[in-house]
């Protein structure tokens, strides 16, 4: 087969015009995207100076370029979580009215259940106030305010004194999975047909 | 050969179980206490999803190209073209027919051909298939990439790197897990037996005070009962300038019996007992049950207190209210089906009724036809009665007497089955008027084996505690004896013992005494026998009567004479050699009469 390199296409056909817009379209993705973007799938790991939450002594997790911090999808991600482990959305989207407390006990159990795998999974929580709730507390001078809410009669100075009404939850640890680029958080359960 | 400049900074011991492969390391430069850690390692838990876990479970998915999009199977290394762990788990539960499990049991599964890709068993033409050696590889391809992603400086396969195997494994299974390390480039490789690493992972675990727990004279039975295997070993303590010193006496069959069969028992029942209120399950809400009763049964067994617990399993569709199945599990269900039904309270003769061998060339794997644990473990301690009787003098009686009783596998973590097996065991030492035994504890059941592994990599380095033991079984090859040939009668075998029991790693025995004709160019098949019970016969042993369980006839061997400088047909009389190797593989050599070659004699043979 013989090419002719000289030889200029005198229309524009659909075939080039094709082309030309899918040049175009290469070109602001160029451009956009900048040199942030990785060139190939296979990139090597690379450090990266900012720190991750690491599981307990293990060595510490080299971020991976290709993964995205979970940061804007955390709440859509953490959402699906909750989907495949408890059904969480499908409980909530649905009208209990109508149906007897044993089976929305039932579906409780479904929902608890892997609620509770979910957060174990993921998250590590510690109460915020060890003492038992409605026992009496003192707070010192300097306490924490993020951690400790005081409600009813607030007036006067540290130390305070009051019942220990809810004894707040903190959580020390995250572990999220992680994300590959390009994933569509929006999706946090896939439609399934059966062949 | 490059070994001296990379010396391996890590001693890393990779458990690749039939259900779940775990990593686990030592720094071997760190200074004496060097912590033993395990890898997390990331796979995918959902598509585009990464997940750290502990354990990479033994699965591999082959998706529809329609199925998973490329972005969806990112790992932190690379895309993969296939899907391990996790993801691949849960896919397949839907999808049984894309889906390679239980590769570790066709590994040593001798009535296939394990070279050849037949995995997913009996499944569409269009799914790509996997040998169980290629699913093999791929666990460990992912156990490598994870460590090098965390280790980039120190590549795996640079490490000293010990991978577990189970005691039961025959010589082709052991070959065939070492051939799937090389595939991948480990250079430094050892086998270990996994009842073994979990007493590594016992004297880990109590530091030093393990001489305190055990003494000369003492018997430790290791039950280690996993997901899909249940294995017996047991050994002896004896002493050495003054040392303690463990030796390995014995090792049982190769039991396909495990805590999958029994979430599977209680699911079938409770779909018996809703059958018959009324209520036909489908197949995915009786696979829900099976995945609940794991759960419920770890709580049933493990709190005395709990009288019945919930099994629901949720529509598959959105709504989940109505369409929400609710039963339950009782504790009399479950002591009914796992207790009695797995570890019936039966005497030490009660064995489990002889398997018929006939079914060598049946495809599916040779699951244990008798469910009862404590039957295999009977049978066990009784044809070994004699096993220690080299070290401590001939004991009496009809079935060997453990004093130590170590434990592994996950489901001996539930106390009610952890003791049962200890009453039984115990039961059966007051009735033959033996003390009884004690519970050797300290070990996280699940990752011992990883831990124990990885220990023995460090042991191995320097000093320390190593169990002795060498090969568990003399091997034997058959030989069809000069008889006139009787009409329909299979002319009688005798039996060469090629390789004695207890030969250690990187001694050779010569056979002597014997030759065999090799044609040149053409496969010579021989029948093979392993024994685990005839400890005195050396190389070169002709048996020709033998009690039916004291040799198991394993798959066939086969020597091939290349045809380089000789001539096809030519005969050669060749003399048998078995070495075993460094990694703790048998190899069976021929050599020739005339000059110094040697032939390796193939112990997996391929169908052409």
């Amino acid at each position: 087969m013989n090419f002719d390199f000289t030889a200029i296409p005198t229309t524009l056909d659909a075939v080039h015009l094709g082309l030309a817009v899918l040049a175009a379209l290469f070109l602001l993705l160029y451009l956009t995207k900048g040199s942030s973007s990785q060139p190939a799938p296979q990139a090597a790991p690379q450090p990266e100076p900012k720190p991750e939450p690491a599981p307990e002594a293990k060595p510490a997790p080299k971020p991976a370029p290709k993964l995205k911090e979970a940061t804007p999808d955390a709440a859509l991600q953490l959402l699906s979580l909750l989907q495949q482990e408890a059904r969480f959305v499908d409980f909530v989207r649905e009208d209990l009215a109508g149906f007897s407390d044993a089976d929305i006990g039932a579906a409780a159990r479904v929902v608890h259940e892997g609620s509770r795998k979910a957060l174990d999974e993921y998250f590590r929580f510690e109460p915020v106030r060890g003492e038992d709730e409605e026992s009496r507390v003192t707070l010192p001078e300097g306490f924490n305010a993020h951690e400790v809410r005081l409600t009813g009669n607030v007036v006067g100075k540290a130390p305070f004194t009051g019942t220990l009404v809810h004894r707040g939850w903190k959580v020390t640890e995250v572990k999220l999975p992680k994300l590959a680029e390009g994933h569509d958080t929006r999706v946090i359960a896939p439609a399934e047909v059966e062949l | 050969m490059n070994q001296e400049q990379t010396r391996a900074r890590y001693a890393v011991g990779i458990d690749l179980g039939t259900t779940h492969c775990v990593l686990s390391y030592v720094d071997l430069d760190a200074d004496d206490d060097a912590a033993l850690e395990v890898m997390p390692v990331p796979q995918l838990s959902a598509p585009g999803t990464i997940d750290e876990k502990w354990q990479l479970p033994s699965f591999v998915y082959q998706a529809h190209e329609s199925e998973l999009s490329g972005d969806d199977l990112s790992l932190p290394w690379s895309q993969e073209p296939v899907v391990v762990g996790t993801l691949a788990r849960e896919l397949g539960s839907k999808t049984p027919i894309r889906l390679v499990a239980s590769a570790k049991s066709w590994l040593c599964h001798g009535g296939v051909d394990r070279h050849s890709a037949f995995l997913p068993l009996n499944s569409p033409d269009e799914v790509p298939k996997l040998s169980p050696l290629d699913a093999t590889g791929l666990y460990l391809e992912h156990l490598r990439r994870a460590w090098d992603y965390w280790y980039p400086d120190t590549p795996l396969v640079d490490q000293d790197v010990t991978i577990t195997v189970p005691a039961s494994f025959d010589p082709a299974a052991r070959e065939l897990t070492a051939d799937a390390a090389r595939n991948i480039g480990f250079r430094h490789l050892t086998l270990l037996e996994e009842p073994q690493a979990a007493v590594y992972s016992w004297i880990e675990a109590s530091k030093d005070a393990w001489r305190d727990e055990v003494g000369v004279g003492d018997i430790i039975l290791v039950v280690d009962i996993g997901g899909g295997t249940s294995d017996f070993s047991l050994v002896a303590v004896t002493e050495d300038d003054g040392n303690l010193q463990l030796n390995r006496v014995a090792v049982g069959d190769h039991i396909l019996l495990g805590g999958d069969n029994m979430d599977l028992a209680l699911a079938y029942r409770l779909r018996a007992k809703l059958a018959q209120q009324g209520t036909n399950l489908q197949p995915w809400q009786v696979m829900g049950i099976v995945h609940a009763c794991r759960d419920a049964k770890e709580k049933l067994l493990a709190d005395p207190d709990v009288e019945s617990v919930p099994i629901v399993v949720p529509s598959r569709g959105s709504k989940l209210l109505g369409g929400t199945l609710r039963t339950e599990l009782t504790r009399d269900e479950v002591r009914e089906s796992l207790v009695e039904g797995f570890f019936p309270q039966v005497g030490i003769d009660d064995h489990p009724a002889a398997q018929a061998r006939g079914a060598l060339t049946q495809m599916g794997l040779p699951y244990a036809q008798d469910a009862a644990i404590s039957r295999h473990l009977a049978a066990f301690l009784s044809r070994q009665h004699g096993a220690a009787d080299e070290l401590f003098g001939a004991g009496a009686g009809d079935f060997i007497k453990p004093t130590r009783i170590l434990f592994n596998g996950g489901v001996l973590k539930a106390p009610a089955l952890a003791e049962r097996t200890l009453t039984i065991i115990n039961s059966w030492l007051s009735t033959a008027g033996a003390p009884q035994a004690t519970l050797l504890s300290g070990l996280d059941l699940d990752l011992a084996v990883a831990r124990g592994s990885a220990y023995y990599g460090a042991v191995r380095q320097g000093q320390g505690v190593r169990i002795r033991g060498g090969i568990a079984s003399a091997y034997y090859v058959g030989i069809e004896s000069a008889m006139p040939a009787i009409p329909g009668m299979e002319p009688p075998v005798e039996a060469l013992c090629v390789a004695p029991f207890g030969m250690e790693e990187g001694s050779e025995a010569e056979v002597p005494g014997r030759e065999f004709g090799l044609v040149v160019g053409e496969p010579v098949r021989f029948r093979f026998f392993g024994s685990t019970t005839r400890r005195d016969d050396t190389a070169g042993t002709l048996l020709d009567y033998w009690e039916p369980e004291e040799l198991e006839e394993l798959p066939e061997i086969q020597a091939t004479l290349p045809v380089e400088g000789r001539t096809p047909g030519e005969v050669v009389p060749v003399r048998l050699a078995s070495r075993v190797t460094e990694v703790g593989t048998l190899r069976l050599e021929a050599i020739p009469r005339d000059g110094a070659e040697r032939w390796q004699v193939e112990l997996d043979v391929r169908e052409q």
